[in-house]
C-alpha cells in the first residue's frame, strides 16, 4: 500500500469482534481508497458480513481503530456512518415498492418548499425529480421513467436505484452486499457498469460477493477473509481466480505474503 | 424544446408516454368503483324514479357524512398496513362525551364538541402507543378497544340511555344549509383553485425542463372535476320543498365538512413529508426505518388521526340524529367505514390508496342502502348486497396486486 500516493478514505486497523464464544473478526485491517473498487470475498462465516456491519456502524468493534479521511472516528450507529458518507446497500435493497423512483431516492430526505411560510411545508416534487433525472443520467442508469413505481421495475433496475440512492448525498464510501446475487446476465452487466461509474465519480466501493467472476470484472483489489482474518490482498489485474480460491479455502497460506501489499 | 428533450429518462421512452401509461394505471384504482356507482345509479333510477332527485341525492350525501368521515381515518390506518376495529365504538363514545357535557353538564356546544374531539385524540394516542411500543397487533388492540369503548359509552350515558341534543351549535353542525350563493361561491372557488393548481404545476414542470402531463389529460381532468363540483352544487341548490311555503335549498354543511376533511387529508398524505412517510411505512417499514424515518412516531400519529376522525364522525352522526344513544357507533358503523375505504380502492395490504376512497366507497354503500330503502327492501337484502360488493372490491385488490407483482417489467 505504501506505493499509493493517495490516502485511504476508510482505514480500519486491528478490528476485533467477538460474539460470545465466536471470534468473528480478529485483528482485521481494511482500507479502501477514493475511486477504488475493493472486492471482499471469503467463504460463509469468514467474517465478511461482520466486517461490513462494523464499517456501516451496525456493530461496534471490541478493539481496533476506525479512521475516516484520516481522522479517527467512533461509529456507533448506521446513522452516524451515513452522516459521514458511508452507505450500505443490503441484499433486500430497502426500497418501498409502492413508491416511485424519485420518492425512493429521496425517502426520509425529501426536498421541501414552504407553501405558507413558517406553517405549511410541502414536498418539492419538481426539484426532486429534476435532480433525480440529472443524477440518474450521470450514472447512466437505464430506467423507463423516474415516476414508475419500484414494483414495476426489473431486479437490475431496482438494484440500480438502490445503488444510486446510496451514492447520492455526498457519499464517499458505498458498500454493496451481493449486488448481483439475484440478477440475470444483462442485469448483472448493468449493475457492473454502474459500479464503474461510481468509481469514475471518485467514490470508494466495497463489493461483497460470492461470484468471483463478477468480483474480477469490477474490482481493483480483492481482499480475502478467512476464519475472521484478512488472509490475502490481491491486485486484481495481476492475479487469477485460482489464487483467490486458494486463499479463500486456505490452501495458499504460504504464498500470502507475496501478494499482500502488492 | 431543447431542455425538454434533455430530461427525458435516459435510455427510456419519453416521459410523457410513461406518465400517461402510469396515469392510465393509476386510474384503474378508482375506475371500478366509479363504474359501480354508475351501475347502482342506473339500476335504482330504473327501479324507482325518486332515486336521482335533488332531495334524495342531497339526503344521500348527508347520510354518508358520518361514515365517510370515519372512513377517512380508516384509509389512513390502512395505508400504514394496519387496521383499526375500534373506530365504531370510539365514534359512539366520543359523541356520548359531547352529549353528556352539553346536556347534563351544560357546557357550551363548541366546548362539548371540542371535548369529544380531544377524547378521540387521547384514545388514539393510547391505542397507538400500545400497538407500537408494546408490539401488540393493531387487530387485537383495536378489537379490545371496540369492546372497551362500547362499555365506556354505556357507562357515560348512565341510566338515561338516550340523550337528546338541544344545543343549537351541535345540531346545527349537520342540519344547516348554506345559502345558495355561498354554495356557488365555494364550488366556483374549488373549480378555479383546481384549474389554477394544475396550470401552475404544469408551468413549473416546463420551467424546470421536465416533461409536463399531456395538456389533453390535464384539460380532461379539469373539465371532469369542474362538472362534478358544479353539477353537485346545482343539484343541492334546487328547492327541495316545492309544495310548501318554506323553500329548502342550499348545500348542507355536512357535505362541506366531509369534503373539506377529505381534501385536507388528501393534501397531508400526498403533499407533505409526513404523508410520504405513511406510504413508506405501509410499503416497507424496514426500508422506512433505514431511511431514517421514525416509524413508531408515524404509526402512533396515524392511529391518533384515525381515532380523531372517528370521534368527528360520531359527532356528525349525533348532530344529524339530534341524539346520542346506547347504540351510537355500534351495528354496521364500523363495518361500513372499513368497507367504504376498501371498496373505494384502498389496499388492505398497506401503502396504496387515497382519502377519496372514503368518499367513493361511502357513496357506494350509502346509495345501496338509500336505494333499497326507497324500494322498501328488508335489511337482510341490503346486508347481503353490501357484503357481495365488499367481497368483489377486496378480490379486485388482491387480483391487481398479484398481477403487479408478476409483471416484473
Amino acid at each position: 500500500m505504501e506505493q499509493r500516493q493517495r490516502s485511504p478514505v476508510l482505514e480500519l486497523k486491528g478490528i476485533s469482534k467477538r460474539f460470545g464464544a465466536v471470534q468473528a473478526l480478529s485483528e482485521v485491517d481494511f482500507e479502501v481508497f477514493p475511486a477504488e473498487v475493493v472486492g471482499l470475498v471469503g467463504d460463509n462465516g469468514a467474517g465478511k458480513s461482520t466486517l461490513v456491519k462494523v464499517i456501516s456502524g451496525t456493530y461496534r468493534p471490541d478493539a481496533g481503530t476506525y479512521r475516516f479521511e484520516g481522522r479517527e472516528v467512533e461509529i456507533g450507529t448506521p446513522r452516524e456512518a451515513a452522516d459521514l458518507g458511508i452507505q450500505t446497500v443490503y441484499q433486500d435493497l430497502a426500497l418501498c415498492d409502492n413508491l416511485d423512483v424519485v420518492a425512493n431516492l429521496y425517502l426520509g430526505r425529501e426536498a421541501k418548499r414552504s407553501l405558507i411560510p413558517g406553517l405549511v411545508e410541502v414536498i418539492d416534487e419538481i426539484t426532486m425529480e429534476r435532480r433525480s433525472v440529472d443524477f440518474i443520467r450521470e450514472l447512466h442508469v437505464r430506467i423507463p421513467s423516474l415516476r414508475s413505481r419500484i414494483a414495476a421495475l426489473s431486479g437490475g433496475q431496482r438494484q440500480s436505484v438502490a445503488v444510486a440512492r446510496a451514492a447520492m448525498w455526498n457519499s464517499k464510501v458505498v458498500l454493496l452486499d451481493e449486488p448481483t446475487a439475484a440478477l440475470g446476465v444483462e442485469q448483472t452487466l448493468q449493475v457492473k457498469e454502474l459500479i464503474h461509474r461510481l468509481r469514475e465519480k471518485g467514490l470508494a466501493v466495497v463489493v461483497i460477493s460470492h461470484n468471483l467472476a463478477d468480483v474480477f470484472d469490477v474490482s481493483d483489489r480483492i481482499v480475502v477473509m478467512r476464519l475472521g482474518k484478512r488472509v490475502a490482498v490481491f491486485e486484481t489485474h495481476v492475479t487469477n481466480q485460482e489464487q483467490v480460491v486458494a486463499a479463500i479455502t486456505g490452501a495458499l497460506f504460504g504464498k500470502e505474503g507475496n501478494h499482500d501489499g502488492d | 424544446m431543447e431542455t425538454e428533450k434533455d430530461r427525458r429518462a435516459p435510455g427510456g421512452l419519453p416521459l410523457t408516454k410513461r406518465l400517461s401509461q402510469r396515469l392510465a394505471h393509476g386510474d384503474i384504482g378508482s375506475l371500478p368503483v366509479l363504474l359501480g356507482l354508475l351501475l347502482i345509479a342506473v339500476v335504482f333510477q330504473i327501479a324507482n324514479p325518486n332515486f336521482l332527485t335533488p332531495v334524495n341525492l342531497t339526503n344521500l350525501f348527508v347520510q354518508i357524512a358520518s361514515v365517510g368521515t370515519i372512513s377517512v381515518g380508516v384509509v389512513l390506518v390502512l395505508l400504514l398496513g394496519e387496521i383499526d376495529l375500534s373506530v365504531g365504538a370510539i365514534s359512539g363514545f366520543c359523541a356520548a362525551i359531547m352529549a353528556v357535557l352539553s346536556v347534563k353538564a351544560g357546557l357550551p356546544g363548541w366546548a362539548a364538541v371540542l371535548a369529544g374531539l380531544v377524547s378521540g385524540l387521547l384514545i388514539g394516542l393510547f391505542q397507538g402507543w400500545w400497538i407500537t411500543k408494546l408490539h401488540v397487533p393493531s387487530f387485537v388492540v383495536t378489537l379490545a378497544g371496540q369492546l372497551g369503548w362500547q362499555g365506556a359509552l354505556l357507562w357515560v350515558l348512565g341510566s338515561t340511555g338516550t340523550i337528546n341534543l338541544n344545543d343549537h351549535f351541535i345540531v346545527g353542525i349537520v342540519n344547516t344549509r348554506l345559502p345558495v350563493w355561498v354554495g356557488w361561491t365555494i364550488g366556483g372557488a374549488v373549480v378555479v383553485f383546481f384549474a389554477l393548481n394544475n396550470y401552475i404545476e404544469r408551468a413549473r414542470r416546463i420551467a424546470n425542463g421536465l416533461e409536463p402531463k399531456p395538456l389533453s389529460t390535464v384539460a380532461a381532468r379539469t373539465v371532469l372535476i369542474s362538472a362534478i363540483v358544479l353539477i353537485s352544487v346545482a343539484v343541492m341548490s334546487v328547492n327541495r320543498n316545492p309544495q310548501r311555503d318554506v323553500p329548502i335549498m342550499g348545500v348542507p354543511t355536512a357535505v362541506i365538512i366531509l369534503l373539506a376533511l377529505i381534501i385536507l387529508f388528501n393534501f397531508i398524505t400526498v403533499r407533505t413529508q409526513f404523508g410520504r412517510s405513511i406510504f413508506a411505512v405501509g410499503g416497507s417499514a424496514e426500508a422506512a426505518r433505514r431511511a431514517g424515518i421514525n416509524v413508531d412516531r408515524i404509526r402512533i400519529l396515524v392511529f391518533v388521526l384515525g381515532s380523531f376522525l372517528a370521534a368527528a364522525g360520531g359527532i356528525l352522526a349525533g348532530s344529524r340524529l339530534y341524539a346520542v344513544n346506547q347504540s351510537s357507533g355500534s351495528g354496521d358503523v364500523l363495518l361500513n367505514a372499513i368497507a367504504a375505504a376498501v371498496i373505494g380502492g384502498t389496499s388492505l395490504f398497506g401503502g396504496r390508496g387515497s382519502t377519496w376512497a372514503a368518499l367513493l366507497g361511502s357513496l357506494v354503500i350509502g346509495s345501496i342502502a338509500n336505494g333499497m330503502d326507497l324500494l322498501a327492501f328488508a335489511s337482510s337484502v341490503r346486508f347481503m348486497i353490501t357484503g357481495a360488493v365488499l367481497l368483489l372490491a377486496v378480490t379486485l385488490d388482491s387480483y391487481t396486486r398479484a398481477r403487479r407483482e408478476l409483471s416484473g417489467d
